[in-house]
Parts: C-alpha cells; sequence; structure tokens
C-alpha cells in the first residue's frame, strides 16, 4: 500500500521533480566548469612552486598552501551565507540555482586544487627528467607531459570532484538555492512529508551512482598504460 | 692528438645542500671525452656517476667547475641556450622514462615537437628511426604493451630524433636480462659506428664496458680514480677502485691475503703461447692457477689469470721477472691488494 502511495506522489509531483533534477545537474556541472577553470592554474602553481619543484616560489607556495586549507576548511553552509553579497554581486540575486552556483565554485576551487594537485605530483619524476633532457620549457612540460600524463588520475578526480558538488548543491536547499536538494529541504524538512523527501533522497543516490559510473567507465577506457 | 675533445668536463663539483648539511657528490672531475668515442663511466652505487651525467646537459647545475661541449661553456648559458644545447645531447634511462599515454611513434616526435617541427616531418623522421631500431612494426603500440628491451629501442629513436652529437645512456641496460641488454649494447654500437655519435654510459657492470666501450673513467665516492683506454686500463689497472671493478667478479679476492699471488695479462700474441706450461717445466715450479677467464675488449681478445706462486721469495721473484721479461706478458702483484 505505502509502494502505491509513493508512486502516486511520485506522479503527482513528476514535473516538479524532472525541473529540479535538471536544476541539480545545471547547478552541479556548470560549478564544476568554472571550478575547474579556477583551480587548475592553481594546482599546477602548487605542483610547480613547491620546493622541489620545476619553478620553486617557496613563499609563493606556502601562500596559496595557507589559501586552499583555508578555503576547504571553511564548512559550506557557512560560507553559503557568508558569501550571499558577493552572490548578490555576480548574479543579481542570492537565491536560485543560477545564485547557488558562485558559492559552490568558490567551495570547490580549493577541493579541486587538491585533487589536481595530487594527480600532477603522481607522473614519474623520471619522465618529466627525460623531457627536461630533451630541451622541453617549463610550459611544454606542464601541457605535454604533466596534465597529459596524469591524465586517467586527473578523470578519477574530476568524477569525485563532481560526485561532490552534487551533494554540496543539495545543502544550498536551506537558502533556497533551488534543485532537489531544495525539494527536500522543503518538503521533508519543513511539512514532513517524508515520501517527497525519501524520493529526492534516491534520485540524489542515482545520480551520483551514474556520475561515478560513467567517470570511471571514460577514465579507464582513455587510459593507455593498461591496454 | 690535436684536435679538441668534444666534452671538456672541468673541475667539476657537485653538492647537494640539505637542511643541516653538505653532501659532496663529485669533487675535482676532470675529463676529456673525444668525438665518436663510447666512453664508459663505471663505480659502484652511490659513487655520483649518474650525477656526472646529469651535471653534463646540465640537468644538474654543477656547484664548481663547468662542462664544455665543443666549444660552448656550459655555465655561461642563459636558460633558452642551454635548452637549445640539449637538442643536441640526447639521454636514456634505466626506467626508459616513455610517455606511457602516448604511443611508440609520437614518443618519437615528442623532442621534435620541443624542437619545433611540424607532425609531417616528425613522423617521417620517427619512421626512420623505428627502422633503425628494428620496430617499424610497432609504431602504433603504446609503451605498457612493450618488453623492457623495446622500450629501451624506443627511447633510443626518440633520444636520437633530433640527430644529437652526443648520446648519454645512464644505466641504460640495468634494467634488462644479460641477452636484451647485448642487443641493446649491439644497436648502441651500431648506431656510433653509423652515425659517429658519442656515446657515454653510465654503468656499475664491467661486462659492459668491456663489450662496447672504447674509453672508461673509474669513479670512486666522488673522485675520479682513473682514466684511459678500456685496454690499457684492463691491462694495468693503477689504483685500488680500478682493480676492484675489474676483479669483482671473482669472488677468489677474500682468499688471497698473505701469499705471493699475480695477475697475468695476454693479448692477441702471448695467448698463443703455452705461457703456463713453458713457465713450470723452466722453474720446476708449483704454480697454482686460482683465476682465468678471456675478455673481448674492442674486438680484440685478452687473457686474465690470477696465479699463486711459490712461498719461496727468490723463486717467485725470477718467475715474475721471466713473465714480465722474456714472455713478456703484463704482470701485476696482488700481494699488497687484500680485497674487500
Amino acid at each position: 500500500m505505502w509502494a502505491a502511495d509513493l508512486i502516486n506522489i511520485m506522479q503527482a509531483n513528476m514535473a516538479m521533480l524532472i525541473k529540479e533534477t535538471g536544476n541539480t545537474l545545471y547547478m552541479t556541472f556548470v560549478s564544476s566548469l568554472f571550478a575547474y577553470i579556477l583551480a587548475l592554474p592553481l594546482g599546477i602553481a602548487l605542483v610547480i612552486t613547491r620546493e622541489d619543484g620545476l619553478y620553486p616560489m617557496g613563499a609563493l607556495y606556502r601562500f596559496l598552501d595557507i589559501l586552499v586549507n583555508i578555503g576547504r576548511s571553511v564548512p559550506f553552509l557557512i560560507l553559503l551565507v557568508a558569501i550571499q553579497p558577493l552572490t548578490t554581486l555576480i548574479v543579481g540575486k542570492s537565491y536560485g540555482s543560477t545564485a547557488t552556483i558562485v558559492p559552490l565554485v568558490v567551495a570547490a576551487t580549493p577541493f579541486i586544487a587538491r585533487l589536481i594537485e595530487s594527480s600532477l605530483q603522481e607522473v614519474d619524476q623520471g619522465v618529466i627528467e627525460a623531457a627536461q633532457s630533451m630541451g622541453a620549457s617549463l610550459s611544454t612540460i606542464i601541457f605535454k607531459v604533466l596534465i597529459p600524463e596524469a591524465k586517467t588520475s586527473l578523470m578519477v578526480g574530476g568524477t569525485i570532484a563532481i560526485g561532490t558538488i552534487l551533494s554540496y548543491s543539495a545543502m544550498a536547499g536551506f537558502v533556497a538555492g533551488g534543485g532537489l536538494g531544495d525539494v527536500a529541504v522543503r518538503y521533508g524538512f519543513y511539512r514532513y512529508e517524508g515520501e517527497i523527501m525519501l524520493i529526492t533522497v534516491v534520485l540524489m543516490v542515482i545520480l551520483v551512482q551514474l556520475i561515478q559510473f560513467i567517470g570511471m567507465k571514460i577514465a579507464r577506457k582513455t587510459d593507455k598504460r593498461a591496454i | 692528438m690535436g684536435t679538441t675533445p668534444l666534452i671538456q668536463i672541468k673541475d667539476l663539483q657537485k653538492e647537494f645542500k640539505s637542511q643541516n648539511d653538505t653532501v659532496t657528490a663529485l669533487t675535482g672531475i676532470n675529463l676529456n671525452i673525444n668525438k665518436g668515442d663510447i666512453f664508459g663511466i663505471i663505480g659502484m652505487s652511490g659513487a655520483g656517476k649518474s650525477t656526472l651525467v646529469r651535471c653534463i646537459n646540465f640537468l644538474e647545475r654543477p656547484t664548481k667547475g663547468t662542462i664544455i661541449i665543443g666549444d660552448k661553456d656550459l655555465s655561461l648559458l642563459n636558460d633558452r641556450e642551454l635548452r637549445q644545447v640539449r637538442h643536441n645531447i640526447g639521454m636514456i634511462f634505466q626506467q626508459f622514462n616513455l610517455l606511457m599515454q602516448r604511443n611508440v611513434e609520437d614518443n618519437i616526435c615528442f623532442p621534435l615537437e620541443i624542437a619545433g617541427l611540424s607532425k609531417k616531418e616528425g613522423r617521417k623522421k620517427a619512421a626512420e628511426l623505428l627502422d633503425l631500431v628494428g620496430l617499424s612494426d610497432k609504431k602504433k603500440a603504446y609503451p605498457s604493451q612493450l618488453s623492457g628491451g623495446q622500450k629501451q629501442r624506443v627511447a633510443i629513436a626518440r633520444a636520437l630524433a633530433t640527430n644529437p652529437q652526443i648520446l648519454l645512456c645512464d644505466e641504460a641496460t640495468s634494467a634488462l636480462d644479460p641477452t636484451t641488454t647485448r642487443s641493446i649494447l649491439a644497436l648502441l654500437k651500431d648506431i656510433n659506428k653509423k652515425l659517429g655519435i658519442t656515446i657515454i654510459i653510465i654503468t656499475h657492470e664491467m661486462s659492459v664496458v668491456e663489450e662496447i666501450c672504447s674509453n672508461v673513467a673509474i669513479i670512486d665516492n666522488g673522485v675520479l680514480a682513473e682514466a684511459g683506454k678500456v685496454e690499457d686500463v684492463f691491462r694495468n689497472p693503477k689504483t685500488e677502485a680500478a682493480k676492484k671493478m675489474f676483479y669483482n667478479n671473482s669472488n677468489i679476492v677474500r682468499k688471497m691475503k698473505g701469499k705471493r699471488i699475480i695477475r697475468i695479462v695476454f693479448d692477441g700474441k702471448s695467448s698463443n703461447e703455452p705461457v703456463i706450461a713453458n713457465l713450470v717445466l723452466e722453474f720446476k715450479a708449483h704454480v697454482n692457477i686460482l683465476f682465468a677467464d678471456l675478455k673481448e675488449i674492442n674486438e680484440n681478445s685478452f687473457g686474465q689469470m690470477v696465479l699463486q706462486l711459490p712461498e719461496d721469495k727468490d723463486l717467485s721473484d725470477k718467475i715474475i721477472y721471466y713473465l714480465r721479461n722474456i714472455i713478456k706478458v703484463n704482470v701485476e702483484e696482488l700481494i699488497d691488494y687484500v680485497g674487500s
């Protein structure tokens, strides 16, 4: 009987659920894109400026290192509220899916920078040395050795990052951020409609599973080390 | 020889500074390497030979002293000029260091991309080089699909792509089995002959030096112990370090303590004569052969033999005189040499 209820509720709210799933995916992917645009140079800088890096700059490294740590330690919910003035400045309002992208990018960038850093760090030192012995410049080493050789690891990191951003986006529901998280908060938390909340949670689980599955599949398929 | 050497290593010193102390890896190295040489640099692990080879292309900047290649003093060059010089110096490594996400052809094209050649020219050059190293059928394979020997062949082709004058080999055969090692060494020798390229080989294995090198330098504890033509150093090693390298594979060394022991080296002429038989007949003495082997050095045969002579000092002195001056073979007394 309960299952039938659940299906009825789902059918009744189908349009809203589809729309909000779309919003969740929109927030997740647009935020991931912008966060990667910001995090890539940051991650590269973290790798090359460290003391044993390709372009050691101790002071800059320590500054970036601390900056990233601070960025990662601020709880997302607090960040969400704290940067509302910035969000309003960029988007024009502080609620809705587009507005949620701003705090998502701010929160995800340091996290992704760390993922990129660790992926690039894995590249075999010997291969870098070989490139140097051929007379490769720093930019050649970054774009033709470090990034292509770390490709698989970067894709695995990307998959993890997108999954994490998706779950962050749900938290934005508490400030009317739109998407499935918003639905869960509005119906489940404020109106005690447990069924809708359950459906949104299941949808979130499915989305994360799908992202993980597709991401890993692509990463494995393009890895030339495992043929 | 009036000609200037291709590579001059001048008073080279390299220190590594860590937080609380300074380690001197190399000190006071002077070495000339001529065009067309296959120059072996040999030493135990930790002797500093890998640092030395990295100083030659300035992957490691010397703390003191310099490297002169042709007429260019590397210590006077800026980064861009240094990168330019490196196009002229190929390098191969123990772990091959191929780009794992690129196929064989694209690996060989990589140095050409760096040098600014077009893709089309690169592919043409790659085809020639794959032919030279005997891997034309593996053009589209990825490194993970190749054996160790094949990977090193690709690495050699890649190192030769920019037509360098010099090829540096850092323990290039140490990760390979003996058969593959021989085939890689044969390839290097072939390249040396065909292209006239000067090859510097870093190794800890004397067999590698004996097999292909024309010259050898022995590095011991960060200093240059001895250098010269391989035949000469083999025939008459002057330093402890050199002796150690040549006798290393014979563990008889330990048993030699306190006895009257000599090492004699035969070259092509004397190996046709029954030297030991004649010696025994001449002196009616008991001579004990402790160790003997035959080596090919630069396509010449050399025999070496370690003999235990009678304890009687007069008699053994006479035998040594006889071998040295009548038979005219190289004789070296190992009596002081208490091996490790």
